[in-house]
């Protein structure tokens, strides 16, 4: 019995040796790799090529945005965002899955008695509550203003909707999520995020659907510099902004309470 | 551009929009949608699957309005859609066979989420076949890594399915990270994201011999990355807990189609990146080979031991998966044949077999094979189905799984050198290990069974699985019957891939 005990600790001290050395070959490699590689920004790059030009040269005649960045991740490259949006969407409902608070379907208790214990936030802390009053319409401002700009400065989207994200969990921290959940409930969020997906995914559609068939899109680009143009970003980034924004929130709720409530008593 | 060249654009679409709708549907609706969506798909692969195989070429579709290598865009031949074909079809008929455990398993107002993350799942299978972009592809890989991870953890209040699905989590995500840092080499040393001029500036690499050390282990981090997240022994710890104590039809799409996709991502790198021959000269396909015949013989030596149908399926399924990294690791065309003909073997045979032992494995109570004794009897429909299935495996003639030894060994011979003799002699060994442990499952299920048990009403979900069960004995000898047709339809497809 003993001598089964002594092997099993001489194992998994070779186990533990052997893990630290496979991961110092592997640094040891990457970091031979990284001195091989072509220096950070230089000229002769060899990612210096056609492709970043017309990214740089003609991104604002062909997407419409004066933000370069916006027309390569909502234009050009628009299929990687769409897979990037769904697996923000994925993660939530993975968390969804694994957190939410169930009731038992017979007694009605909750299956992780844990849950049921007083939350951190709803307690009357007034140094929270005035921070939050004067933080929460600036950040939330901030937000809506860095979602709508997206096509013309710095942000977009993902951005914004991280803000717009972060003020809600303020809310909630600050005021309680019952506050909240009046008209953030468990259907409104997942009709928000049902209709800001589908959006997108059918504006996506329509924009592939014409490209691969060589049809003219209908959606003009309008003039750049204007709120009202670069032709479909400035809705997608409103879809990314909801979704981006409902996942933080989600995440916030469902760790801290194990779920979005259902809004009435 | 005709219609059903528009078809793989519109099936992801649909499969992305699905995946959102399904969690605002009632439970039961969304069960009902996933299967139907993804039986729309398999109609529409088909159509493809005939197009390209009647022009014999591939052909590119744009992702917008930008050409690549500015924008993104997906590419479809022959090989591609027999396998999208493959994917979809399959995760049809195991959700209509597995209904009944599903409902069994999972949380009722949680099925809603199941099938969110099967229609999920599905698209990025289908990006994954498509893909011309790395990028994209590391897109999908992460959708399919979380999707597939949500899969096994979803069996209900199973303590063993959270400790299962977070080692898979981590060996996944290990994988995905070596991929992501080699498509960052990749980059850094070609300057483009897109498959062909990376293919262009990598053969010139080659020939140059700048970067050579970068290149190397770009392949290294590749092959390595895709071996973790497909299970090529010995990167194949976390399969069986993973495999067997998901619901049956997580564990049939699981095995059957999600290790599938990263292989395919691989031919298609070798193919299309790197280059056949550069891949041979960095002896990448070498160590491919070795670990791919380790895995038919280890995997086969672990399933001798089991005593639980559903932990001795996922131990073939190593095994399985070696005769894929085998078929790659010879290196000629046979061989890379082979590899792709075990793939769709494999995709129609374990899913069929995890939805016998699993439709059985609820009637009797469990799935250790004690439990099971006799139930062959008592559902001879489920019996001659797990029967044909574990004939298939082993590999008598006629059953799917023939086509893969014969096209082994037929590659076997034709290879240069000692590859040829150990491939050979792997296929003999492991056909005796096959027989040896899936007999006695058969003989178990089949034999009298002891008069305690009470027969239990068959249900719809029944049903279900018997015409799911149907469908897959008509794929199973389809593939028997007709490999050889198949097999050219490969090669047409290997052919416009490179």
């Amino acid at each position: 019995m003993k001598q089964k005990h002594d092997g099993q600790r001489t194992l998994r001290t070779a186990y533990r040796i052997m893990s630290v050395a496979v991961c110092l070959t592997l640094i040891t490699v990457l970091l031979i790799v990284v001195s091989w590689m072509p220096q950070f920004g230089g000229g002769e790059n060899p990612a210096e090529n056609e492709v970043y030009k017309r990214y740089v040269e003609s991104g604002t005649s062909e997407g419409g945005a004066v933000n370069t960045v916006a027309d390569m991740i909502l234009d050009y490259r628009a299929f990687d965002t769409l897979g990037e949006s769904n697996v923000l969407f994925t993660a939530a409902c993975i968390v969804l899955i694994l957190l939410r608070a169930d009731k038992d379907p017979k007694d009605g208790r909750l299956l992780i008695p844990e849950l049921q214990a007083e939350p951190l936030h709803g307690k009357k802390d007034s140094i929270l509550r005035g921070t939050a009053m004067i933080l929460l319409p600036a950040g939330l401002l901030f937000g809506v203003c860095i979602v709508l700009n997206g096509h013309l400065s710095a942000g977009g989207g993902f951005s914004g909707g991280a803000i717009i994200g972060a003020a809600l969990i303020l809310f909630a921290m600050a005021y309680g999520p019952e506050k909240l959940e009046r008209t953030l409930n468990r259907k409104t969020w997942s009709w928000l995020v049902w209709s800001a997906l589908l959006v997108y995914t059918l504006l996506k559609t329509y924009s592939f659907y014409t490209g691969a068939n060589g049809i003219e899109s209908i959606i003009p680009l309008g003039e750049p510099g204007r709120i009202l143009s670069g032709g479909m970003i400035l809705p997608l980034n409103i879809c990314v902004g909801v979704v981006v924004a409902c996942t933080m929130y989600a995440f916030y709720a469902l760790f801290s309470k194990g779920g979005i409530g259902s809004g009435g008593k | 551009m005709t219609l059903v060249q528009n078809f793989p654009f519109a099936a992801i679409m649909m499969c992305l929009a699905g995946g959102v709708t399904c969690v605002v549907l009632r439970p039961r609706a969304a069960r009902a949608f996933a299967v139907l969506l993804n039986a729309v798909i398999a109609g529409m692969m088909t159509a493809v699957l005939l197009f390209t195989i009647r022009t014999g070429e591939s052909y590119v579709y744009l992702m917008g309005h930008f050409p690549a290598p500015w924008g993104n865009e997906i590419r479809i031949g022959p090989l591609e859609a027999l396998m999208a074909l493959m994917f979809s079809l399959v995760t049809t008929v195991i959700l209509a066979g597995g209904m009944q455990n599903i409902c069994e398993d999972v949380e009722p107002d949680k099925t809603k989420l199941y099938s969110a993350v099967i229609c999920l799942m599905t698209a990025s299978l289908l990006a994954l076949t498509f893909t011309n972009d790395l990028f994209t592809a590391y897109v999908f890989v992460e959708i399919n890594t979380l999707t597939s991870c949500a899969l096994v953890m979803l069996r209900y209040r199973s303590g063993m399915a959270l400790s299962a699905s977070i080692r898979y989590l981590i060996m996944s995500l290990l994988g995905s990270g070596l991929f992501l840092i080699g498509v960052v080499i990749l980059y850094n040393i070609t300057g483009h994201l897109l498959m062909e001029p990376i293919g262009a500036a990598v053969r010139n690499l080659a020939a140059t011999g700048e970067y050579a050390f970068p290149l190397t282990i770009t392949l290294g981090l590749f092959a390595v990355g895709l071996a973790l997240k497909s299970a090529l022994w010995p990167f194949s710890s976390w399969l069986p807990d993973a495999h067997a104590s998901a619901t049956t039809a997580s564990s049939g799409i699981l095995s059957g189609l999600v290790l599938k996709g990263y292989i395919i991502l691989l031919i298609k790198i070798i193919y299309r990146m790197i280059g056949p021959e550069v891949v041979a000269a960095e002896g990448v396909l070498n160590v491919l080979f070795g670990l791919g015949t380790g895995a038919i013989i280890a995997g086969s030596l672990y399933a001798l031991r089991e005593k639980d149908s559903k932990r001795m399926l996922a131990y073939s399924s190593i095994a399985q998966i070696g005769y894929i990294f085998a078929g790659i690791g010879l290196g000629t065309e046979t061989g890379m044949i082979c590899a792709c003909i075990q793939i769709l073997a494999h995709a129609v045979t374990k899913p069929m077999l995890f939805c016998a032992a699993g439709n059985m494995a609820s009637e009797a109570g469990g799935h250790r094979f004690d439990q099971l004794r006799g139930m062959g009897r008592r559902r001879p429909l489920l019996g001659i189905a797990f029967a044909a299935g574990a004939l298939s495996m082993i590999g008598i003639p006629l059953f799917a799984g023939f086509a893969t030894k014969y096209f082994l060994c037929k590659a076997a011979i034709g290879a240069a050198g000692w590859k040829g003799i150990v491939a050979l002699a792997a296929v003999v060994v492991s056909t005796v290990l096959n027989a040896l442990y899936y007999l006695p499952a058969i003989q178990i299920l089949f034999d009298r069974e002891p008069d305690t048990k009470t027969g239990q009403a068959a249900g719809r979900g029944s049903v279900l699985a018997a015409a799911a069960i149907a469908v897959f004995l008509v794929l199973q000898f389809g593939l028997g019957f007709f490999f050889s047709r198949i097999a050219e339809i490969i090669r047409t497809g290997l052919n416009t891939l490179a």
